[in-house]
């Protein structure tokens, strides 16, 4: 079985690529499930991370200015998701197919400033040494930024869930997310909820844009290579369950880690998308489907 | 759309755009018309659009794949067309590969490369719409399926270097059916083919839209549900729709790469896939010739604005997406549209507003 180790360390790569994906879907799938749209521009949210981070560590040298940088790219991320969510997408609520259209507008502008002030070729972050270690077991080894990255997802997905099943915003999102209508008729302010939801949300993409950053140069299109993937992180999970993202985004993660093993990445990417084609003929509704005698889902 | 906003403008539109591009070699220089008949190609992608979103209101972000598709298979012949016989096309050779694949050889034979530039995206079409549309996925998980599709076929191409041209893609063509295609003879001879591919799309479209078939795409963009209630499967519509929609965006690839002598990644992939929206989306989705003028506009801007200021273009496309989308979902077409009958009140506006006037004044 010399193979093994192999496999085992594309496993950890699935599982790797899987808590970016998470990060970079979770907003996509909070905002879905609560209004219907998509954020085209959420990839720039992750660039903007990154940038966010750079600039951090700039100014705060040592080896725990990653520990500033993340709270510093979350409200960062969050506070431009508020200004886009009242200016273009609150307006298109009732078009999600146009509101597909109008951030992708936003995300064209993003890129290009990107590309102005910082230049396209990208800047590096130099990871803290004691992230620059590896750790053995079983004939495998792990790098610690690697390891970080999955512990950064997991602590996220604990927080988000602790927030939403224990909170009172949580209470409100939840609600809001089963029936809008019958929650505004209680009085639940549902356009405060969606405002929140999205900035939590692209809050969550900035944070995964410094992890991103641990890994490699931040370009203006950082944000296009992680994004398509969480699309389909997004579709495969089934409307805006958490869990569902979870799984979905590990599913994806180790069809494209295990897929490499036979063929190049470009034909992986084509796997990964056979495979949620595939997948949709046996689940439409999504890994997890919610049931609701409603009509239009 | 209804009776009632079939305005003059929808009804004379095409009828000015076709004199226009009638007119055309007698107006402009050569490079403009070389131009024009590039983004007349193009817009023959973009009337399919219009069958496929303004219509059927599905959004695809992956027409580029089927463009690129009709692009290819016409270049593939192209290239081979060009060569004494044995040789292998250039980057071929540069890449190491000592023989043609076996998916090039019947490229060779003129009549089924321009075959491929209508099979091939239909049959692909046809298969992957009827895979999702049949387990009723629609909206924007659909769209982002499609961008998908784009986004893996701009990466094959590209990773498939000794193949498919790798990123430069298939360019450098020297003859076109035997005729020198740089010759101002096939330059024109191409452009009057591109016009009268144009203008049969548009009238095909046109004829569709008028159907009960059309009248079924728009039932089914408006309430789906109902349609089923009524008895109807959808799934064949929408398939037909996308199959149509995407033979059209083939014969506009295949007809850019003539006039263009280029055919890469970089015009196919997720980025280009959804510029086409946007030409549509400028021009109006619902209307024919709206799309087409939307179209020649984008394209003409995008030349002139990107030649002088780069940076600027992707700032104003940006914008474009957002003004358009936000503030005039109906396009150029429907401020024209809004515009004319502003002129010219019809009988059927009045007949709209007679009624409210009439209950306010019985109103005590």
């Amino acid at each position: 079985m010399t193979e093994l180790p192999l496999v085992l360390g594309q496993v950890f790569n699935g599982f790797s690529v899987a808590s970016l994906f998470v990060l970079a879907a979770l907003g996509l799938a909070l905002s879905f499930g609560l209004m219907r749209v998509i954020n085209m521009a959420h990839g720039e949210m992750l660039m903007l991370g990154g940038y966010l981070a750079y600039l951090t560590f700039l100014v705060v040298p040592g080896p725990l200015a990653i520990f500033v940088a993340m709270p510093v790219a979350f409200v960062g991320a969050a506070l431009v998701g508020a200004l886009l969510e009242t200016t273009v997408i609150h307006r298109l609520a009732e078009r999600p197919l146009d509101t597909l259209l109008a951030t992708w507008g936003v995300s064209l502008i993003m890129q290009q400033a990107a590309r102005n002030i910082f230049g396209a070729i990208g800047v590096g972050v130099t990871a803290p040494t004691w992230l620059n270690e590896t750790v053995s077991l079983g004939g495998v080894t792990f790098p610690a930024t690697r390891l970080f990255i999955l512990l950064v997802a997991v602590l996220v997905l604990l927080a988000l869930s602790l927030v939403i099943a224990r909170t009172r915003i949580g209470l409100l999102v939840r609600a809001v997310n089963q029936d809008r209508e019958m929650a505004a008729a209680t009085g639940i302010d549902v356009r405060r909820v969606d405002l929140t939801v999205f900035c939590l949300g692209t809050g969550i993409a900035g944070l995964a844009g410094v992890v991103l950053a641990l890994l490699g140069p931040v370009t203006p299109n950082v944000g296009q290579s992680y994004i398509v993937p969480a699309f389909l992180v997004v579709i495969l999970g089934g409307l805006g369950s958490l869990v569902g993202t979870t799984i979905a985004a590990v599913l994806t993660g180790l069809v494209s880690a295990l897929s490499q093993i036979f063929v190049d990445v470009s034909f992986s990417q084509v796997l990964v998308l056979l495979f949620v084609i595939v997948f949709l003929q046996f689940r439409p509704q999504g890994v997890v489907a919610v049931r609701s005698r409603a009509l239009e889902g | 759309m209804d009776a009632e906003s079939k305005s003059a403008a929808s009804r004379y539109g095409w009828i000015v755009l076709a004199a226009l591009a009638a007119a055309a070699p007698w107006i402009v220089s050569p490079y403009e018309l070389s131009l024009l008949g590039r983004f007349l190609a193009m817009a023959i992608l973009a009337i399919g659009l219009v069958l496929l979103w303004g219509e059927a209101g599905i959004l695809s972000l992956g027409q580029g794949v089927f463009f690129g598709l009709g692009g290819y298979a016409i270049a593939m012949h192209l290239k081979l067309a060009a060569l004494s016989p044995g040789d292998l096309p250039d980057f071929m050779t540069w890449s190491g590969r000592d023989t043609l694949p076996w998916w090039w050889v019947p490229f060779e034979n003129p009549v089924f490369a321009i075959l491929a530039v209508f099979a091939v995206p239909g049959v692909i079409a046809a298969l992957f719409s009827w895979l999702v549309f049949r387990r009723r996925v629609v909206g924007v998980y659909f769209a982002l399926i499609t961008q998908a599709l784009a986004l893996c076929f701009a990466t094959l191409l590209i990773s498939q270097q000794p193949s498919t041209g790798g990123f430069n893609g298939l360019t450098d063509f020297q003859t076109l059916f035997g005729a020198d295609l740089a010759s101002p003879g096939a330059i024109l001879t191409l452009y009057w083919v591109t016009v009268a591919a144009a203008a049969l799309s548009y009238l095909g479209v046109r004829w569709l839209m008028g159907s009960r078939f059309g009248t079924l795409l728009r039932a089914t963009r408006d309430g789906e549900n109902r349609v089923r209630f009524l008895g109807h499967d959808t799934a064949p519509y929408k398939v037909v729709a996308f199959t149509a929609a995407a033979v059209l965006a083939g014969v506009g690839g295949a007809l850019f790469t003539m006039h263009a002598g280029v055919i890469s990644p970089a015009l196919v992939g997720v980025v280009p896939s959804i510029e086409m929206v946007i030409w549509v989306a400028v021009g109006g989705r619902n209307s024919l010739w709206g799309a087409v003028a939307g179209t020649l506009l984008v394209n003409f801007a995008k030349d002139e604005i990107s030649s002088a200021l780069p940076d600027l273009w992707l700032y104003a496309l940006g914008l474009v997406f957002i003004v358009v989308v936000t503030l005039m979902p109906r396009g150029v077409a429907g401020v024209v549209e809004d515009a004319l009958r502003r002129i010219r009140p019809k009988a059927g506006a009045k007949g709209m507003i007679e009624p409210t006037a009439a209950k306010a004044g019985s109103a005590p």
